[in-house]
C-alpha cells in the first residue's frame, strides 16, 4: 500500500511538473507568441524606469489603486464590446488624475487610493458578472493574459510603452528633483505641478499596459519590485535605472519563455522571477554590509 | 551700491491676522541679516514672498532691480534639514548636479563643463570626501553641507536660508553657518537667514528683522537684542539676557511653549 501511494505521489508530481514546465514543441510556440514577448519586453524596460520614481515618490500603493480602477474600465469595455485596451487606458487614466488633484501629498494620496481601490475592484467585478461571454476573458483581467491579446491591441501596448519611455526620459531630471526636495526645486524654477501630473499620466498609461500583460492585481511585480531590487544594491543614479531596467526584462521575457510549455497562465512565473531577482538583491546587501561592518570591529 | 533685495511698505497676513505690515528693508550686497521671531510670526511667508511663491497683501518687493518671480536661478535656496532617507539613489555629488543642471528637461546627460563645476561645488563646501557616498548613508550636517553646494550652484546673489542649521550638533551648525559667511565674505553675496536661534550666527549676523505679534524691528544686534526692545515687541515682560557671547530670552510666551525642550529659550 505505502509502494502504491508513493507511485501515486510521483504520477502527481510528474503531471505538475508537466503543467508548469513543457518545452516540447517549445519552437512553434515561441513563433506564435512572439508578439507577446515583444510587448512583455518593452514593458519589462519601461516598467523598470517608471518604477524608480515609484519608489522614490512612495506611490506603491497609488500604483495599485490606478490599475483597479483599470481593471474596471477594460471590464466595462469587454461588458459593452468596445476595445478593451482603450477601457483600460481610461480607466487608468481617471485614477490617476483624481489621485493626482486630491493627493498631492502622501498622506492624502494614501486616503483616496484606500478609498478608491475598492470602488474600482467593485465595478470591474459586476461588470464581469454581467458579461455573458466566457469566463477565461474575465480572470484574464485580473491575472494576466498577454496570450490571448490580439495583434493590433498589441501594437497599441507597444506604442503606450514607447510614450512612456521617451516622457519619462524628457523629464528625468527635473523629476528626480521634484521628487528629491519638491520646495527647493520649486525655488531652481522645477514647474513641479506640472511635473507631477506629466508623471501621473506616464504612470496611468503604464498600468493600462501592465494591466493588459500581468493583470490588475500583480502589476507592483513590474511597476515596483524590479526597482525596489536596484535600489538594494545600488545607490548610483544610473545604475538603479539600468539595473531595475535589466530586472524588469528578465521577469517579464523569462516568465513568458517559461510559462508558454506549461498550461497555467504566465503572471506567476513572471511575479516568481521578480520576487527571487528582489530577494537576490537583499541577500547581497545583507552580504555586503557584513563585510563592511566586519573590518570596523577589527580596526577599533 | 544697490540693494540686492528691497521691501517697501511691505504687508502680509492671513484673514484678520497681520504678520507684518509697512515693512521697509533694504539688503545690501555682502549683507548678513537674520530673520527671527516666534513660530506663526511670517519669517517662512517672508522667504515665498521674496522666491515669487507669495504675493505680497500691500507694498513692493524688488530683487535685483527687477519684480521677484518664481524660480530665480540668481537666488540660492537652503531648507530646512530634512533627512534624506537610506536606499534614495542619489550620491552626495548628484545633489549638487540637480543644482546645476536639475531644471533642465531632456535627456539626462550631464555635460563635462557641468561635472566640473561640480567638483569645484563640492571643493567649496568640503564635501569632496564623500562626493561619491550614497546621500542617505551621510550625517544630517553632511546633507546640510550638500545643500549649501546646491544652493552655490547657480552662482547666486542671495541665500536664502530657511532654519538650515536645524537639528544639527554644535559642530556642524558651526561648519554649516561658517560656510555662508565665508560664501558672503568672498562673493558678496547676500544673506536672509530665518532662525530661531541666533546664537550659532551671532558673530556674524549684521542686522536682525525681529518678527513677532505682527510687528517688527530692525536693527543690528545690539539695538534690537535688549530687553526693552523685545518687551514693547512682545507687549509683555522679556528679559534679553548675554552670557558668555550668547543670547538669552527669557519670558517670551510664544518661544517658550515650543522651546521647552531647549534648556534655554534661544533669541
Amino acid at each position: 500500500m505505502s509502494l502504491a501511494l508513493i507511485r501515486l505521489a510521483e504520477g502527481d508530481a510528474g503531471d505538475l511538473w508537466s503543467r508548469m514546465f513543457d518545452f516540447s514543441d517549445y519552437g512553434a510556440l515561441l513563433g506564435l507568441v512572439s508578439n507577446s514577448i515583444i510587448a512583455a519586453a518593452v514593458l519589462g524596460i519601461v516598467g523598470g524606469l517608471v518604477g524608480v520614481f515609484v519608489m522614490q515618490r512612495d506611490m506603491a500603493f497609488a500604483v495599485h489603486g490606478i490599475s483597479e480602477l483599470s481593471f474596471a474600465g477594460a471590464a466595462a469595455a469587454l461588458l459593452f464590446g468596445v476595445n478593451v485596451v482603450a477601457g483600460s487606458v481610461a480607466g487608468a487614466l481617471i485614477a490617476a488624475l483624481v489621485i493626482g488633484v486630491l493627493g498631492a501629498k502622501a498622506r492624502d494620496r494614501n486616503s483616496i487610493v484606500g478609498v478608491l481601490m475598492p470602488f474600482g475592484l467593485g465595478l470591474g467585478i459586476l461588470f464581469l458578472a454581467l458579461y455573458p461571454g466566457r469566463s477565461a476573458n474575465k480572470f484574464g483581467l485580473l491575472t494576466g493574459q498577454i496570450v490571448s491579446v490580439d495583434d493590433p491591441q498589441l501594437g497599441w501596448l507597444i506604442g503606450m510603452s514607447l510614450v512612456v519611455l521617451i516622457g519619462m526620459l524628457l523629464i528625468w531630471r527635473p523629476l528626480s528633483f521634484d521628487s528629491l526636495d519638491s520646495d527647493v526645486a520649486a525655488a531652481r524654477g522645477v514647474p513641479t505641478r506640472f511635473l507631477s501630473f506629466a508623471f501621473m499620466l506616464l504612470l496611468g498609461l503604464i498600468v493600462a499596459v501592465s494591466v493588459q500583460i500581468i493583470g490588475a492585481l500583480l502589476v507592483l511585480a513590474l511597476l515596483v519590485t524590479p526597482a525596489a531590487a536596484a535600489m538594494r544594491v545600488s545607490s548610483s543614479p544610473l545604475l538603479v535605472p539600468v539595473l531595475s531596467v535589466l530586472f524588469g526584462l528578465t521577469a517579464a521575457v523569462g516568465g513568458i519563455l517559461l510559462a508558454i510549455g506549461g498550461s497555467l497562465p504566465i503572471s506567476p512565473y513572471i511575479t516568481t522571477i521578480s520576487f527571487a531577482i528582489y530577494v537576490g538583491c537583499r541577500l547581497i546587501a545583507w552580504g555586503r554590509g557584513r563585510r563592511r561592518v566586519v573590518p570596523g570591529y577589527a580596526g577599533s | 551700491m544697490s540693494a540686492v533685495l528691497s521691501l517697501e511698505g511691505a504687508a502680509l497676513g492671513f484673514g484678520d491676522r497681520t504678520l507684518w505690515n509697512g515693512l521697509n528693508l533694504d539688503i545690501a550686497p555682502g549683507e548678513f541679516i537674520a530673520v527671527l521671531g516666534p513660530n506663526g510670526s511670517g519669517k517662512t511667508s517672508m522667504l515665498k514672498t521674496v522666491l515669487g511663491q507669495q504675493p505680497l497683501d500691500s507694498g513692493s518687493i524688488r530683487f535685483a532691480c527687477g519684480p521677484v518671480r518664481r524660480g530665480d536661478r540668481r537666488i540660492g535656496y537652503i531648507p530646512q534639514q530634512k533627512l534624506i532617507g537610506p536606499g534614495t539613489p542619489l550620491r552626495g555629488r548628484d545633489l549638487l548636479t540637480l543644482g546645476v543642471n536639475g531644471h533642465r528637461f531632456g535627456l539626462p546627460f550631464t555635460r563635462r563643463a557641468e561635472r566640473e563645476h561640480v567638483d569645484a561645488l563640492l571643493e567649496a563646501v568640503g564635501a569632496t570626501r564623500y562626493g561619491n557616498e550614497p546621500v542617505g548613508n551621510l550625517s544630517g550636517g553632511e546633507q546640510q553641507r550638500l545643500r549649501v553646494g546646491q544652493a552655490l550652484a547657480g552662482d547666486p546673489l542671495l541665500l536664502l536660508c530657511d532654519e538650515p542649521l536645524l537639528s544639527l550638533d554644535l559642530q556642524h551648525q558651526r561648519g554649516v553657518s561658517e560656510l555662508i559667511d565665508r560664501r558672503r565674505r568672498e562673493h558678496n553675496t547676500a544673506v536672509l537667514f530665518v532662525t530661531h536661534d541666533v546664537n550659532p550666527i551671532l558673530g556674524m549676523v549684521d542686522r536682525i528683522l525681529y518678527l513677532a505679534g505682527g510687528q517688527f524691528r530692525i536693527g543690528t544686534p545690539d539695538e534690537v537684542l535688549q530687553s526693552a526692545v523685545l518687551t514693547e515687541l512682545y507687549g509683555t515682560p522679556v528679559e534679553c539676557i548675554r552670557i558668555g557671547g550668547r543670547v538669552i530670552v527669557v519670558g517670551d510666551p510664544d518661544a517658550e511653549a515650543h522651546h521647552h525642550h531647549a534648556g534655554e529659550l534661544p533669541a
